[in-house]
């Protein structure tokens, strides 16, 4: 059996004395009998080498593919090293949430430099510490637009699947009904959003580019929005915020995404980071933990957790959200991530990733693929394929994750960390394949 | 200390990417303004993260007695295991067939996880503990739903529960109803008696209580509960103090969250990711978010319960922390689980003892897991408050535990050791918190003073709170 217990059965044994009990059990004796468990049914414990044994043979069954083609929402980016290097840190990985920000200035500036480049990529002008992932991001996002008479949130049926189904579950909790907006060749329909919104419009969210990888009009998205007294909310791919107009360009009053591009592990889908921005307007809307600028007594610049009038162990039921822990170590990791690629760098990440996407793109038309929606995309975009599953299965075979089978056809994805020579032979293999 | 935008200079970069090996296309409606991102060289960089993480106090650092969120040891092995390529680069939309080591990761957790808590079913989905509160309130609002019970709408909450509590009931659509504690620090189970009704969707309990309090009329209070038609909700914030002790199941419990990243040593990462994982008794399990793992004929495979409440995040949780608590879970077993939750005890009642010398306990008799004491007394003699002990605390290198919390016991100091700890780790601390008593007697003002080692002193929050500064802005 391993164990972490500190104190050997000696020291234990003064511990007793000095409290005048004579064994552990007197101290869980008021405790009903019938409540007491058993001994349980569980394996002994093992050795830190028979942990290692085991755990590794259960990542063995796990199939790491060299090459990545897949994202709908989770994308294969190059990690610098120092990134990693620098999160691994344990000074950050074993702190608590900085409760006591003398003591914690590091932690506090790190996330209020994060809160600053999130800022920066958004040009929103307040962001939050971090909430789960990008979908609930999107769905706290809705939470902060609901008003009293405004109880409908209407949401692009071109949102990532997964987002559109957190935005309902919180919305199931909180009473707010949902509406799609629906699909028109693979972009939101703007002027059926036109007819369906009304007084009682809370907010409208867009994801940018869409989940097939189109890029919407959200400045018209935006307008008609704010035409109806709704928000207009922007679920954003941070990696193409770098090419892309901004949130803030485009009108938004809170953009949202999922951080996880920017320097976070694949892991199987977490953890991630939701990162939250917003306009100075509805900054105290915003849920969770929030680190602000402060002095102290000698008018030393410091940090510290801040606007916590919004949070629960405040306000309880009053309070915004219930959100307490939320991703810190992640906005770290993005923090240092975005200092390393820089201005220059996180642009040239976006550049690679859209060129490398339309290359792909042309050479599967070439093969006589047929690209599904027309207009313009950024990584990702929707191909026909015929005989899908067999080509799946030789891009496997080659060591490649293919497209993720969607309606119609293949939804694909190229990023920075895909060589044109890992595209031409992919091209070849489903040329082979489709006897094109 | 700098921002990282106050250093650097335009045009420092690193090299990261080759140049790109296709021709080059963009947006036609692209970004207007400039990115304001630091450009910093990579030492620089480097230098100043190693500059931040000397201002940073983990559990690496010291004792870390902070009430209610279990600061034990973070076992290295974990991390390693939780970096394992065969986990940390795999896409979560693979095919089944392909992850079958992530999938058995959770059906192994899951299996040990329900045997700790006496739960029929575990899911991984929810991200932390507050997501697991508002995901298990879920499951109670579609119980009652689907049995045409619309009128429960209302949740008992005790007054002594964590925030979270009531503010994820209201999330979850329910008004809160709050139950008073009665003088020994439990639930005033009169009172409760009082509350339930037709409108009573269900109570949420901490057992032990945040007074470090095990709730000796358990079954009685979720008899009273289950009597009225309501769902009894666990919040696993305390387990560490009962696991493989006592089970939320056999006491009552319908459904109940984990705080992996507390009872079960994975690290708090300043602040998160964490993981709250749900479990539930069989009449919940129709309803939990999807997809949940079953075994199939020789593999693992993702199945969605036939009435889920749907997803509550992207995914399928926050798989890397629930890799290192199973590690922990494998570690510990049969033997070594309840040994944890004895040495919690008996560290913490050790702690009460030695403090008690001095510092008056809010509710006598042992404790389990944590204590609260109430400095109400000293600051009426002294005028030192829990804020000016915690203060004085950081000067000699202690992480100070909880402060002003619970709410019904005045200038609170919540204690929890952990199991972790050793024995002079503890008599260390606790010869400092006596000393900061006599200290309060003698010399208050160098208590209002405190911290004056610390990189900064107390920092203006009124100021901070009223003109909010949240980003850097060049001057």
């Amino acid at each position: 059996m391993g164990s972490y217990i500190s104190n050997t059965p000696e020291e234990q044994r003064e511990m007793l004395s000095a409290v005048g009990v004579p064994d552990v059990e007197s101290l869980f004796s008021h405790i009903p009998q019938e409540v007491r468990a058993g001994e349980l049914d569980l394996p002994a414990g093992l050795s830190e080498l028979e942990v290692r044994r085991k755990v590794t043979g259960m990542a063995a069954k796990n199939r790491v593919y060299p090459t990545v083609l897949r994202g709908a929402g989770a994308y294969r980016h190059y990690i610098p090293a120092v990134v990693k290097r620098l999160a691994s840190r344990e000074e950050f990985v074993t702190a608590y949430t900085p409760y006591q920000p003398e003591i914690s200035q590091g932690l506090l500036q790190s996330i209020f430099e994060y809160q600053t480049m999130i800022c920066a990529l958004t040009g929103m002008d307040a962001a939050n510490a971090s909430v789960y992932d990008g979908g609930t991001a999107a769905a706290e996002g809705v939470a902060m637009c609901r008003e009293r008479k405004r109880t409908r949130a209407f949401v692009s049926a071109c949102a990532d699947p997964q987002v559109i189904q957190t935005i309902r579950t919180y919305c199931f909790g909180a009473g707010t009904q949902v509406e799609l907006i629906p699909e028109r060749e693979g972009r939101t329909d703007l002027e059926a959003l036109k007819g369906l919104l009304d007084q009682e419009s809370a907010c409208v969210y867009l994801q940018q580019p869409n989940y097939y990888g189109n890029m919407e009009d959200a400045v018209a998205a935006g307008e008609i929005a704010h035409a109806a007294g709704a928000k207009f909310i922007m679920g954003v791919n941070p990696i193409a915020c770098a090419m892309m107009e901004s949130p803030a360009a485009c009108g938004a009053d809170v953009a949202v995404g999922e951080g996880q591009p920017l320097g976070l592990e694949l892991s199987w889908g977490g953890p991630y980071l939701g990162f939250m921005a917003t306009t100075k307007a509805m900054t105290r809307k915003l849920p969770g933990r929030i680190v602000g600028q402060a002095h102290d007594g000698q008018g030393r610049r410091g940090y510290v957790l801040t606007l916590t009038a919004r949070e629960q162990h405040i306000r309880r039921e009053k309070a915004s959200s219930n959100i307490c822990s939320n991703e810190a170590l992640c906005a770290f990791t993005v923090g240092a991530y975005l200092s390393a690629m820089g201005p220059q760098g996180l642009a040239q990440v976006a550049t690679q990733c859209m060129s490398k996407a339309h290359y792909f793109a042309g050479e599967l038309e070439k093969i006589g693929l047929k690209r599904v929606h027309t207009g313009e995309f950024f990584h990702e975009f929707v191909t026909t394929c015929p005989r899908r599953d067999e080509v799946l299965q030789a891009l496997d075979g080659a060591g490649i994750l293919g497209g993720l089978p969607v309606e119609g056809g293949l939804l694909w994805c190229v990023t920075e960390v895909v060589s044109r020579e890992e595209l031409d032979r992919a091209v070849s293999i489903i040329k082979e394949v489709c006897g094109a | 200390m700098k921002l990282i935008m106050e250093r650097g200079a335009p045009g420092r970069h690193l090299d990261l990417l080759p140049p790109c090996d296709v021709p080059q296309v963009t947006l036609s409606r692209t970004r207007q303004e400039p990115l304001d991102l630091p450009q910093v060289s990579e030492s620089e960089l480097v230098r100043h993260y190693t500059e931040l993480a000397k201002q940073v106090y983990g559990v690496n650092d010291g004792i870390y007695p902070l009430g209610s969120c279990t600061m034990k040891y973070n076992p290295k092995i974990n991390d390693e295991m939780a970096a394992l390529p065969g986990f940390s680069q795999v896409h979560p939309l693979q095919p089944e067939g392909t992850v079958q080591g992530c999938l058995e990761v959770y059906a192994t957790a899951e299996q040990l996880l329900r045997e700790v808590t006496g739960m029929d079913a575990v899911t991984f989905q929810p991200a932390a503990g507050a997501h697991g509160e508002f995901t298990g309130l879920l499951l109670i609002k579609a119980y009652h739903r689907s049995r045409g019970d619309a009128a429960r709408v209302k949740i008992l909450v005790p007054d002594s529960a964590h925030g979270t509590n009531p503010a994820s009931a209201v999330m979850a659509g329910f008004q809160v109803i709050n139950i008073p504690s009665s003088p020994d620090g439990c639930v005033d189970v009169e009172a409760l008696k009082a509350a339930v009704g037709p409108d009573t969707a269900g109570l949420m309990l901490t057992n032990p209580n945040t007074l470090g309090i095990f709730e000796k009329h358990i079954l009685e209070i979720t008899r009273i509960v289950h009597e009225a038609g309501g769902l009894c909700y666990y919040d696993g914030a305390n387990l560490n103090a009962v696991m493989g002790e006592v089970r939320p199941g056999d006491m009552g419990f319908d459904v109940i969250h984990l705080n992996l990243h507390k009872t079960f040593s994975t690290p708090h990462g300043g602040g998160g990711p964490g993981a709250g994982a749900v479990g539930c008794k069989e009449l919940l399990r129709p309803y939990l978010p999807g997809p949940m793992v079953e075994r199939g004929e020789g593999d693992l495979r993702w199945a969605v319960p036939e009435h889920s409440i749907g997803r509550v995040k992207d995914f399928y949780g926050n798989f890397a922390v629930v890799v290192r608590a199973l590690c922990y879970l494998l570690t510990l077993g049969r033997e070594g689980i309840p040994e944890a939750a004895r040495n919690a005890v008996l560290n913490a009642n050790y702690m009460m003892h030695r403090l008690a010398e001095k510092y008056p306990v809010a509710y006598a008799g042992p404790c389990m897991h944590e204590f609260v004491l109430s400095l109400q007394q000293l600051k009426e003699e002294t005028g030192v408050s829990a804020m000016d002990i915690a203060k004085g605390l950081l000067d000699r290198g202690i992480h100070p535990p909880t402060m002003y919390f619970p709410l019904i016991v005045h200038e609170a100091l919540m204690v929890e050791p952990t199991e972790t700890e050793d024995k002079e780790t503890m008599d260390r601390a606790c010869d400092i918190f006596l000393e900061l008593w006599e200290l309060a007697h003698s010399d208050p003002e160098a208590l209002h003073a405190a911290p004056s080692t610390t990189p900064v002193g107390r920092l203006d929050e009124v100021d901070a709170a009223r003109n909010p500064v949240l980003r850097y802005q060049k001057p």
